[in-house]
């Protein structure tokens, strides 16, 4: 007892103060992750009464029908966002007609048919370009391919398409089809490096499977990579979908800042809710108008959430699919 | 081939010709497409760097913003603003980032690591436009511009980036690790600041690097916030301050060709650093990837 004395209390009194210490430290731990996860939920939370309360000057004198009405008129005081939602259902929808295509073909061609080394360096590339910041590739889209794309591309298009209503009218270096070639480029890289993963991830026996029954590679993606990954693909367009609609200053740049309604011609100026707001915010005086921008930013906020969580609600359970199937 | 199997492929010649044809033909379509994204990265980077090659000079990256119609000058406050900004953003993003990461790896309950998980989800699909509409309406909205509005509407974009490339490299650290260490009866905490942080620090900072590539080049949140400055030096976080992206976006809306040229210099610079810091940190996170997970 008393040679142990001299040992027993100090390796004791030592763990006692290292057991107050390790419990405070993991209070500690725990109380600081918890208040940082819990002020991001409090910043998405803010974001979306902010918006939502901004509009409420707007809302007071518009109502529901500020949707469906398709005036925009700074002198008169009167606000609608029809014609906005028009320019960016149509924008997006041609961007996503042009970039899904592509950005399968681009996946594909990563995950299936590149050589190793060619591989990294083109799917490094294609990622660069979703790193190329939005205004620079707006300052492009502007000097560069309208001008383009009104000398050479629509010309071409009007005359040989020109009894269609959307390739009537007169080709300009902004306008409608410019911002949606310039919303392809951005979302292509997206849609094409989700889908790559996707490819890489289908189970090669399958691959090699069809390929050993004699199936030709192309026959062997479209019956195995391509048929076992709709529904990620279906979530990837969307996800590059919420891109097109988000998407605010490089089609500001590119769109023309039209006020000419709901028309066919995509070679006419248009404006998108994104574009609208980041083009008006710096001249916007009175307060009506800025509450209009508001609710522009909450039907933006809505859908864009909306996109989002249905890309998310698929993902999950596709995952869960792919995981199930092992 | 022929050589070998001409009675096989008697009867079925012509289709399996066809099916070769048509292999070939999505063959092509595909490397096509790749290239041809791999053409327009060339083609912007080319068209910007031709246009801003004659403007770009050692004064032009040290000298003040020109006046009103003015030739020369230099675009030294907007690379100093959007320094400022980006560290203001860093500075909020970052530990913030890395904490919810660390709550969800390490400590959340399930149901609540789902939400918070959405939540950021969602946070990294906001459009940059509303991020910047919220900061101008929570902290510009009656009172004035600032760069504090600025970074903190850019660590709205920051904060899920660090938040899930954190969690990525959390997940790669060894649960044997922890397991080893919780039963020599090491704390929680003590586990989280020797073992699991060490060794995914590589990744969260490559992370963090890319979100800053990604803030650089941002316009849209400080279009609302810090879009009103003056043309010289500033470096006040209260007031509006000068920056890259923002001067770009005026530029090209300018109808003087001046204007547009020092806005392909300025893009050059921007995307010089945009281009490289990405590059380096995708490089640096593959070798942290393949360290950690062999």
């Amino acid at each position: 007892m008393r040679v142990s004395m001299g040992v027993v209390p100090a390796t004791q009194e030592l763990t006692e103060g290292r057991r107050v210490r390790d419990w405070l430290g993991d209070r500690i731990m725990f109380g600081l992750t918890l208040v940082a996860a819990l002020a991001t939920v409090a910043i998405m939370v803010a974001v979306a009464y902010k918006v939502v309360r901004g509009a409420d000057l707007s809302f007071q004198a518009f109502g529901l029908s500020f949707v469906s009405d398709s005036v925009w008129d700074t002198n008169k005081e009167v606000y609608g966002a029809a014609q906005f939602l028009f320019g960016t259902a149509v924008t997006s929808l041609i961007a996503l007609l042009i970039a899904t295509p592509l950005a399968i073909a681009i996946a594909l061609f990563l995950s299936e048919l590149a050589p190793r080394g060619v591989r990294g360096t083109v799917g490094a590339l294609v990622e660069l370009l979703a790193a190329i910041p939005s205004v620079v590739l707006g300052l492009w889209g502007i000097l560069v391919l309208g001008p383009f794309v009104a000398n050479h591309i629509e010309p071409s298009l009007h005359r040989s398409l020109g009894f269609l209503p959307i390739f009537s009218g007169k080709p300009g270096s902004s306008g409608i089809f410019v911002a949606s070639l310039v919303l392809a480029i951005m979302v292509v890289p997206i849609v094409a490096s989700i889908c790559r993963e996707l490819f890489l991830s289908v189970p090669s026996e399958l691959e090699e499977a069809a390929l050993a029954l004699g199936s030709t590679r192309w026959e062997m993606v479209r019956g195995v990579v391509l048929s076992s990954s709709k529904a990620g693909i279906g979530a990837a367009v969307i996800l590059g979908l919420g891109r097109a609609i988000g998407e605010a200053i490089a089609v500001t740049q590119v769109i023309g800042a039209g006020n000419s309604g709901i028309h066919a011609s995509v070679f006419a100026t248009g404006d998108t809710l994104a574009s609208r707001i980041a083009g008006q915010f710096i001249g916007a005086t009175s307060k009506l108008q800025i509450s209009s921008l508001f609710y522009l930013a909450a039907i933006l906020l809505v859908i864009g959430l909306l996109t989002n969580l249905l890309a998310q609600v698929i993902v999950r359970r596709f995952e869960f699919q792919r995981v199930g199937a092992d | 081939m022929s050589a070998v199997q001409p009675a096989l492929t008697m009867r079925g010649d012509s289709r399996v010709r066809r099916r070769r044809i048509v292999n070939r033909l999505a063959e092509s379509a595909a490397t096509i497409a790749a290239l041809a994204a791999v053409a327009v990265l060339g083609i912007v980077i080319f068209s910007v760097a031709k246009r801003a090659g004659g403007e770009l000079s050692w004064g032009f990256l040290t000298e003040d913003l020109p006046t009103f119609g003015q030739t020369g000058g230099g675009i030294a406050p907007l690379i100093v603003g959007s320094g400022i900004l980006v560290g203001i953003a860093t500075a909020i993003a970052l530990p913030l980032g890395v904490l919810t990461a660390l709550f969800l790896s390490e400590f959340a309950p399930r149901r609540l690591s789902a939400a918070i998980q959405l939540t950021i989800d969602l946070m990294n699909g906001l459009p940059s436009v509303i991020i910047g509409i919220f900061a101008f309406g929570l902290l510009v909205y009656g009172h004035t511009q600032s760069a504090y509005a600025g970074g903190f509407a850019l660590s709205i974009v920051m904060l899920p980036l660090i938040a899930r490339s954190t969690q990525e490299v959390l997940r790669l650290v060894p649960r044997s690790q922890r397991e080893g260490a919780l039963a020599l009866g090491v704390s929680r905490w003590r586990i989280v600041v020797g073992i699991v942080l060490p060794s995914a620090l590589g990744g969260i900072l490559t992370g963090t690097v890319l979100a800053i590539a990604r803030a650089a080049g941002e316009t849209a949140p400080l279009l609302f916030t810090t879009s009103i400055f003056v043309n010289q030096l500033t470096t006040d976080p209260r007031h509006a301050m000068p920056n890259i992206p923002v001067q770009i976006f005026i530029w090209s809306e300018s109808a003087d060709p001046e204007d547009h040229k020092r806005a392909w210099a300025s893009a050059l610079v921007l995307i010089v650093f945009v281009l490289l810091t990405s590059l380096l940190a995708r490089l640096a996170l593959a070798r942290t990837r393949r360290k950690l997970s062999r």
